[in-house]
């Protein structure tokens, strides 16, 4: 195995354990920590695949910003850091048979498929031309836009929800 | 890519009702700054005002046939067709909301309204996954807000969230089924993913198709994504229940008919074969536990499911006839169900009670409300000569032409069913008696407004329904 197999094995089984330690967690304090660790495994999984700029917005927004958010919303909120909650209901099992069937059908079809891949270098301006898309009015100027509207529309809805009347 | 493309102005007339839409929510959010607490009612009239002016802009203004923005939008004439449906849900929801007494009349309220219309019009236009993703993000998430908006409330606290979680997780596993796609063609134009699908292998691309239906299942309530239904119908806001049976359901099935033309094609006969079960099952499903309900909301939600696998007989029918059809019920469905919204609205009010037996003596009380209902439940139910009943038999052709005649049999013996409940209603309005029959409804001149209009709509549309089926029809000739 290379050195960058070994890597990706081990930024995935990060995720994924974090993932997993995520939903199993009791208490909602724990389950934001795991996440935070999810989110260090893609960002590693962005790094070999040479996307750095992903890889830090990774680490600063979602790691830093949304995580800390989370986690102060969390200590801010009564009683949520005391509250062991149970994880599951009594249809668990249903649901983990369903989970495991999809896995097992996705995995099958998707080791299948010759993907097509390739082991070129990335380009060396990919952020520049990440940049570029978002602003071209014929690549994805449009979308971009409509997620600021997006973010503005939940910034006032979660206010108005939150907020003393 | 790169800096020769040049931004084309006549771009705009494509996106020109969602640009107004977003002033206007601009507008309305910015007057109820300045507005006084008492005099807040009002801004549902500017929020009318404004959508029936942006109606009338999408509806005259000339628009370019070609896609603009690089493809990522396209106003065809069914895309406006769906638009305009939007927007008259829009004007009607929110002149109904002034009346709905728990809700606080402020400025967001209205403003989420108008955002989660601004997404689905989108949703109507767009031709591309990421432009369709945001917009459906735009529009749920907004409608996730105006669900949990009377926040003392617990029903409608729990509603929300309940929204939320089953929202949040069908967008995920639709996203995860649009990585899919991507990652099999390699683009995000429908008609670029439609052209490497048909290279890609048949389960893969199976996979993907279900995983973004599992998406557009929830925003129209199919079985088995309807389990929301029941709980958010009956805990949300009256008028945002309204809102969301008829424009959300709408704006699903309009990025449901255009991605199955334009995506999907290469699957053939394996989706229609699906589609029809999904519809027989829908709406048998639905109509069953309509019968048992007592709450009037939560039989309307189980009805809105039953509508759901009705108007998926058009989609399965997959030819002209069929989305025609399909488009054409939910123009009637818009106003039948905002009908029948209305009249829950004012009863709850005085009686504070959403249950069908709150009802009883209702045709003593107010003679135009009792009708009102009763218009609603017969068109709702196919009985001729009203809108609910043409539009049923224009479904019913569609299905026949495309050779489905099981459906069509499954379907009329759902309306046989579901006549039995919509009845029942009507038994309770014009024959029980209640203690305070004597006490008059009071209906404020917004809901006289929504009322009459509605209740023109499905006579006229009934008795007269050619100019508009035909509007439709001509619309629907652009996809084939």
């Amino acid at each position: 195995m290379t050195v960058q197999q070994v890597l990706f094995f081990l930024f995935g089984a990060i995720a994924l354990g974090a993932a997993i330690g995520m939903v199993t967690a009791r208490k909602v304090f724990h389950a934001a920590l795991w996440m935070l660790l999810a989110f260090f495994g893609v960002a590693g999984l962005y790094v070999l695949l040479e996307a750095p700029f992903f890889a830090a917005a990774q680490l600063f927004v979602y790691m830093g910003a949304i995580g800390v958010l989370i986690i102060y919303a969390i200590m801010l909120t009564r009683g949520m850091m005391r509250q062991r909650l149970p994880r599951v209901n009594d249809q668990w099992w249903f649901a983990g048979l369903l989970a495991a069937a999809l896995l097992v059908v996705l995995a099958w079809l998707v080791w299948q498929h010759p993907w097509a891949t390739t082991t070129a270098a990335a380009p060396a301006d990919s952020l520049n031309r990440l940049g570029l898309t978002l602003v071209d009015p014929e690549g994805f100027a449009l979308p971009f836009e409509v997620a600021s509207v997006l973010l503005v529309m939940a910034l006032i809805g979660a206010v108005t929800i939150v907020r003393e009347r | 890519m790169g800096g020769e493309t040049v931004f084309n102005a006549i771009w705009l007339l494509t996106i020109l009702p969602e640009l107004l839409l977003l002033i206007l929510a601009l507008i309305v959010l910015g007057v109820d700054l300045a507005l006084p607490a008492e005099r807040k009612r009002s801004l549902g009239v500017w929020t009318a005002a404004g959508l029936v002016i942006v109606l009338l802009v999408s509806l005259l203004a000339p628009v370019p046939e070609e896609a603009a923005f690089g493809g990522l939008v396209r106003a065809d004439p069914l895309g406006r067709v769906f638009r305009a449906m939007f927007l008259l849900g829009g004007v009607l929801v929110a002149l109904m909301s002034m009346d709905f007494r728990p809700l606080r009349q402020d400025g967001p309220y209205y403003g989420m309204l108008l955002f989660s219309l601004l997404g689905m019009c989108l949703m109507a236009v767009a031709e591309n996954l990421v432009m369709l993703y945001v917009a459906m993000e735009l529009t749920s998430i907004s409608a996730y807000v105006l669900v949990g908006y009377l926040r003392e409330d617990t029903f409608s606290a729990e509603a929300g969230l309940k929204y939320m979680l089953f929202g949040a997780f069908t967008s995920a596993v639709m996203l995860y089924g649009l990585s899919l796609l991507f990652g099999l063609t390699g683009g995000t134009g429908y008609m670029e993913v439609a052209a490497a699908l048909r290279e890609a292998p048949f389960s893969l691309a199976m996979v993907g198709f279900l995983m973004v239906l599992v998406g557009f299942g929830f925003k129209v309530a199919m079985v088995p994504m309807h389990f929301w239904t029941p709980d958010v119908y009956q805990g949300a806001p009256t008028p945002v229940t309204a809102f969301i049976s008829v424009a959300s359901k709408a704006a699903g099935f309009a990025v449901m008919l255009r991605a199955f033309r334009f995506i999907f094609p290469s699957l053939g006969g394996e989706w229609v074969a699906l589609m029809v079960a999904i519809s027989a099952v829908t709406m048998t499903l639905g109509n069953i536990f309509a019968v048992w309900q007592k709450n009037i909301k939560r039989m309307l939600a189980y009805s809105s499911v039953a509508q759901a696998g009705y108007i998926l007989i058009g989609v399965a029918a997959a030819s002209r006839l069929g989305i025609a059809a399909a488009a054409f019920y939910l123009i009637i469905y818009t106003v039948t169900n905002i009908a029948a919204f209305a009249t829950v609205v004012l009863v709850s009010n005085l009686t504070g009670s959403e249950d069908i037996e709150s009802f009883a003596g209702l045709s003593r009380r107010s003679k135009f409300l009792a009708w009102g209902l009763m218009l609603a439940l017969f068109s709702l139910g196919g009985v001729p000569p009203f809108a609910g009943f043409i539009g049923k038999l224009i479904l019913f052709a569609g299905a026949v032409q495309s050779g489905l005649i099981a459906l069509v049999v499954i379907g009329v013996l759902n309306v046989i069913v579901s006549l039995y409940y919509y009845l029942n209603v009507a038994k309770v309005v014009f024959e029980r008696r209640s203690e305070e029959e004597e006490e008059p409804v009071p209906i404020p001149v917004p809901s006289r407004w929504v009322l009459g209009f509605t209740m023109a709509a499905i006579v006229i549309l009934g008795v007269l329904a050619a100019p508009v089926f035909n509007w439709v029809w001509r619309a629907s000739g652009a996809w084939f």
